[in-house]
């Protein structure tokens, strides 16, 4: 039993820690989600499959998970983009642009949301302008995918700048040594090794993404079948007293989000691997 | 391919890197920059690379002025004391990385690239570790598989930078032998930083010892060893016991003791320092030749050589190593009065205190 035998630490309290740490993840993370899966149960597989294959709900998921997915795979070349310039650059107001980065997070999603509407409406500072070009973002899906860039983008920042900040000068250093150009420096040296971080940012990004709501819905019009989004799908079922549909389709996204994460990580495991750190 | 360095000049801010240094690294060679800390040595190696710009003064590779060829087209090795290998390749790809950034016109095929890379593994004797990544290697290893890394692209001159500063003792003594038979096999034109001066004078064919920006002597090990040229070099070279004296008329005098100058040309000074290694040194019963009178305070018996403290009555502790033939048949106690005679010495006129 070699996988529950204790190993000797200088610090006391590993199965006190432990369990306290289990006990903890169970409450919050899994007593919620069990819970949610044991309600949509009382639904029996017929309703179930009814509900969720909904030509609303469908399209609805779509939306969800295809403006997410496109939200983390901007924000993946851009955050990194923003990154390599704060770890590489001296800039004047360089840390207030770095602090300028956490803003989605602390900001109120909703106020974010009304923000980004106000700025992009018809009448808006920039959709006046992205009107008449035949642009329209505030009520279709590309302002969804506007919103889930705001939110998610620290995620990606955050996670590949310090992989940044700690990549040695002495590795391009010896590239260049070798006759290597800057393309190639940075295609086979530093890109490579910021990888993984830069996948597990964007794989936060898009978690975080998916289950964007108070962003969202100011910006994304809410149009059936056009503009609206999963979680939106769930309250207004719940408005409607529907728990057991507003369930059913929550273990649809809660099955499709884990899915996704877990492939992700599967990524992440060979690429970490590949890198001879396990 | 020898280099040629001429009246370079290096400031980082206020701060003097590098003040006037020139010197001639003959084809071919193994030469070691030997100094502390801060003196410059580095600064140097990388001004050599390319990898830093001198504030002025001229580099010349084979007679060709190379001050402001980028490093990529120098067609230098550089070996780095963190290895700087890089982390998510293979120890294979690590070394083919050189020929395969080749452009595709230059880049040999990739039999050509496996077969070379292999050589070089053989070569580091490492070659049974192709598939594993670094962080899997030690740090010998590492060190190794960077020198092959840097050899794949047959540079013209290698340039190591403390190469085996980060390795633990053992480790350093055999990578040192290793790297000069590697050296007599491909007598590449070769320059070494390093701090540790038994390193220096058992690898290099030549070694720079520099202090403060500058060159303090130039030449072979052996004869640096026995003939420094400056209070500095002495004092860096190895343990030292300082005579603070005067020199006048052929004679060094240190307190009541004189001892004849084999070069009676020295100066006349008021203040001179002679320098004397503890292996110079004897220990005698009488007062003839002596330069020093003090009781043993402490002997340490362990090794080759017997180490003794002598206190004389004013100024710090002299070292003498004595074989512990000659210990023997002195027959010495604790607390005995003995006289210190120097078999060889070496006196700077006018010299201050180096601190190292």
């Amino acid at each position: 039993m070699t996988f529950l035998a204790k190993r000797y630490s200088v610090l006391p309290g590993f199965g006190v820690s432990l369990g306290y740490a289990i006990f903890w993840l169970g409450l919050i993370v899994l007593l919620p989600l069990a819970a949610l899966i044991l309600k949509s149960s009382e639904l029996g597989w017929g309703p179930f499959w009814e509900t969720v294959s909904a030509p609303r709900v469908v399209a609805s998921l779509q939306l969800s998970f295809g403006t997410a997915a496109l939200a983390a795979l901007i924000n993946c070349v851009m955050g990194f983009l923003v990154a390599w310039v704060l770890v590489r650059y001296r800039f004047p107001g360089k840390r207030f642009v770095d602090a300028l980065v956490d803003l989605p997070f602390a900001l109120p999603t909703a106020v974010a949301g009304i923000a980004l509407t106000t700025i992009y409406a018809p009448n808006g500072w920039l959709g006046q302008y992205l009107e008449p070009l035949g642009l329209k973002v505030a009520f279709t899906p590309t302002g969804i995918v506007i919103a889930l860039i705001f939110v998610s983008l620290p995620f990606v920042v955050r996670t590949v700048q310090p992989v940044l900040e700690d990549l040695e000068g002495e590795l391009e250093e010896a590239a260049t040594c070798l006759g290597a150009d800057r393309w190639q420096i940075f295609r086979r040296v530093i890109f490579p090794a910021t990888l993984p971080a830069l996948m597990t940012g964007s794989a936060m990004a898009f978690a975080r993404a998916t289950g964007e709501f108070g962003s969202v819905i100011f910006i994304a019009g809410n149009i059936p079948l056009v503009s609206e989004i999963a979680p939106l799908i769930i309250i207004s079922k719940l408005e409607q007293y529907d728990y057991l549909g507003a369930t059913a389709v929550a273990v649809v996204m809660l099955m499709l989000s884990f899915s996704v994460l877990f492939a992700i990580n599967l990524l992440q495991w060979w690429t970490s691997r590949r890198h001879g750190m396990k | 391919m020898s280099i040629e360095i001429r009246n370079i000049e290096k400031r980082f801010g206020n701060f003097t890197a590098l003040d006037n240094v020139s010197l001639k690294v003959e084809s071919g060679e193994l030469l070691a920059l030997l100094g502390p800390s801060g003196c410059g040595k580095t600064t140097l190696l990388r001004i050599i690379a390319g990898l830093e710009q001198p504030d002025a003064g001229q580099v010349l590779f084979s007679g060709a002025d190379t001050t402001h060829t980028h490093v990529s087209e120098r067609q230098v090795g550089f070996v780095f004391q963190h290895y700087a290998l890089f982390r998510h390749m293979t120890v294979f790809d690590n070394v083919a990385f050189g020929l395969s950034v080749r452009p595709r016109k230059l880049r040999p095929s990739r039999e050509e690239i496996r077969e070379r890379v292999m050589k070089l593994l053989k070569m580091v004797q490492l070659d049974w570790l192709a598939d594993a990544y670094p962080a899997q290697l030690s740090g010998g290893q590492r060190q190794r598989i960077a020198l092959a890394r840097s050899l794949a692209v047959e540079p013209s001159v290698l340039l190591l930078d403390e190469p085996f500063g980060a390795l633990d003792a053992k480790v350093r003594k055999d990578l040192r032998r290793w790297l000069r038979d590697l050296h007599h096999q491909m007598h590449i034109t070769s320059v070494f930083v390093t701090h540790d001066q038994e390193e220096a004078l058992e690898v290099s064919d030549r070694v720079v010892v520099m202090d403060h920006g500058h060159i303090e002597q130039i030449g072979r090990p052996d004869d640096i060893y026995e003939n420094p040229a400056t209070p500095f070099v002495t004092r860096f070279l190895g343990d030292v016991n300082l005579f603070h004296g005067r020199v006048d008329g052929g004679h060094f005098t240190h307190g009541n003791f004189a001892h004849a100058l084999d070069d009676g040309a020295q100066a006349a000074s008021d203040s001179a320092v002679a320098y004397v290694r503890p292996h110079d040194l004897d220990i005698s019963r009488l007062a003839g030749g002596a330069l020093a009178t003090g009781s043993i305070e402490h002997i340490h018996a362990v090794g080759p050589l017997v180490r003794i403290e002598v206190a004389p009555d004013s100024g710090d502790a002299i070292e003498v190593a004595l074989s512990k033939d000659r210990y023997r048949e002195l027959g010495l106690m604790l607390g005995d009065k003995v006289f210190v005679t120097p078999k060889k010495l070496s006196v700077f006129v006018g010299a201050q205190d180096y601190a190292i």
